[in-house]
């Protein structure tokens, strides 16, 4: 009974987790950890580590082998795939190379998780700009991705992840491509919405950027959580 | 702990945002979308020309092949329409066979138990009706003598019931001296039909192979704008698109292509038949216009519509069915 009402209060909990692929043998291995509602961490470890696998069991688009991932107190492994769409929304993701749609504005792309629950014209057009106010893109709405510069680019990928606000926002790599400068800026943006209570897990391997903040850090070492 | 409390309310105070929008802002937005949908495919047609045209040719050839062959069924099938299905026996005498022993036959004929009635054709009667109808009247006078027999329609009782009957009729009849040449009617009419339902047949399974063969243009078609919108499909499913969602708007243009498709085949099929209307009118007047050529009416149109809107819509679906499972984002 205890053991279910913590499961019910970690906004996502890996419980043993391990991931095989059949050509390239253990991605993950045993891995356990999770995180409360409203907590931040950084997920790091060396390229190949398993950073990528481990998002990516988060929103469906991968299944783990062994051991239990949930979301919310959802047990991912037994979500049909019919649910999936609905765990999506639950999370928002953000990507190293942003996955902006090039031919439509950054009022379209911005919109498209909207568009896709079914929220009325006026109710778009209102969290859209609210969503561009936040990572401080205001005006710059009928604008193409394509002329935009790549912190830009990626504030118009986190007000995309964050529009439809999801108790989580995933982000790989989200500064991989941007200077240390706008690394920090973006981080800053991440910080802002831990503070309104939203889940934050950052897949980085950018040392110098952890350091500076002081939030928890889960290190990934050949599949295994070595530090958490 | 304390911690964890206060950012739970606030978390609560962030999801309770989310669940904004009543129900009416939720039913306009799902019909904005399908009218986003249907008009947003219709534009990317229009985007592609080339395309396009390529496309809705190729699916206009095949639906106006089908229903080209329909009509034409159905042009024949009034034709044979207006025949009776009637199992008359005539009997055509012997050239030398005088009025007297003619009428004498028919009377003995008219005595026989299975037959309902017996209708005497003389030949000056024969003659007059083949000069009216035949389209032949002025080479018909220059004949110096009728060259057309008597003719005796034996009309059996129960016609239709039994064929063996019949048969003996026919053999009886057959032995009286006067008679030249006996035969059933029925049999050619019987004939006809038989060849008619052989040509529906046809018509039939010819038109389901094109209805196929439309279904696997349209499917590829989509196939082929799935791939070039793949990213598109990749985002919206990460973010959280249903399969329905993601399906809608190439279900539309599945259906666009249809349906234009249709009207082209209907353009395709109706300029063909005013193309063979005035030859085949004049055709007509020469057996006494017995035969008005039929266009595809509004109910068939309708159908056409509906079908071809329909396959292209089923194209599009059994392709998106298959290729949405094994399209994984990244």
């Amino acid at each position: 009974m205890h053991c279910l009402s913590k499961t019910k209060t970690a906004m996502l909990k890996f419980d043993n987790v391990s991931m095989r692929y059949p050509e390239v043998g253990d991605v993950l291995r045993n891995v356990s950890f999770h995180l409360q509602h409203g907590e931040m961490a950084f997920l790091t470890g060396h390229s190949g580590a398993g950073k990528s696998t481990l998002l990516r069991l988060i929103p469906v688009i991968e299944r783990c082998s062994r051991g239990q991932v949930l979301l919310d107190g959802q047990n991912l492994n037994k979500a049909k795939n019919r649910q999936i769409p609905y765990i999506r929304r639950k999370v928002g993701l953000i990507f190293q190379d942003y996955k902006l749609l090039q031919d439509r504005t950054v009022f379209d792309n911005v919109a498209l998780p909207l568009v896709i629950a079914g929220y009325g014209h006026n109710e778009i057009s209102r969290r859209v700009r609210a969503s561009l106010d936040k990572v401080g893109l205001l005006g710059k709405e009928k604008k193409f991705p394509f002329v935009l510069s790549g912190g830009e680019q990626q504030r118009v990928g986190i007000a995309r992840a964050v529009v439809n606000k999801p108790p989580m926002i995933l982000a790989d790599e989200p500064t991989g491509n941007l200077d240390p400068e706008l690394s920090a800026e973006i981080m800053h943006l991440f910080e802002q919405f831990q503070q309104v209570g939203v889940t934050v897990l950052i897949a980085t391997h950018d040392i110098s950027l952890i350091t500076q903040m002081n939030h928890r850090v889960l290190k990934l070492d050949h599949g295994q959580l070595i530090a958490s | 702990m304390k911690h964890t409390n206060k950012n739970q309310i606030k978390q609560d105070h962030w999801q309770t945002k989310t669940s904004g929008g009543n129900l009416v802002d939720k039913l306009h937005a799902y019909r904005d979308l399908h009218a986003h949908a249907l008009f947003s495919s219709l534009g990317r047609l229009v985007a592609s020309p080339f395309t396009s045209v390529l496309t809705i040719v190729v699916l206009a050839i095949a639906i106006s092949l089908a229903s080209g062959f329909y009509i034409l069924v159905a042009n024949l099938q009034q034709l044979t329409g207006n025949l009776e299905a009637s199992n008359q026996i005539s009997l055509f005498l012997k050239d030398e066979t005088s009025n007297a022993k003619a009428n004498s036959l028919a009377d003995s004929i008219r005595r026989n138990p299975s037959v309902q009635n017996v209708k005497l054709i003389t030949k000056e009667q024969a003659l007059e009706e083949f000069q009216a109808y035949s389209g032949f009247g002025e080479a018909v006078k220059a004949l110096e003598k009728n060259p057309l027999p008597f003719v005796i329609q034996v009309f059996p009782k129960n016609s239709l019931e039994n064929e063996q009957e019949i048969e003996t009729l026919l053999g009886n009849l057959k032995q009286e001296t006067e008679v030249d040449f006996a035969q059933i009617d029925m049999k050619w009419v019987a004939r006809l039909q038989s060849i008619m339902e052989v040509a529906r047949r046809g018509v039939t399974s010819l038109s389901l192979l094109l209805g196929v063969g439309v279904l696997f243009v349209t499917g590829n078609t989509i196939r082929l704008e799935l791939h070039n919108r793949r990213d598109e499909v990749v985002i919206a499913k990460l973010v959280g698109a249903t399969d329905g969602f993601i399906q809608r708007p190439f279900l539309y243009s599945g259906f666009w292509m249809g349906f234009l498709s249709g009207v082209a085949a209907w353009f395709i099929v109706t300029i063909t038949m005013l193309v063979l209307k005035q030859p085949v009118e004049k055709l007509s007047g020469l057996y006494d216009g017995a035969f008005h050529i039929l266009f595809l009416g509004f109910m068939d149109t309708l159908t056409l519509l509906a079908i071809s809107s329909m396959l292209g819509i089923a194209g599009s679906w059994i392709v998106l069915h298959f290729q949405l499972q094994r399209l994984k984002p990244e």
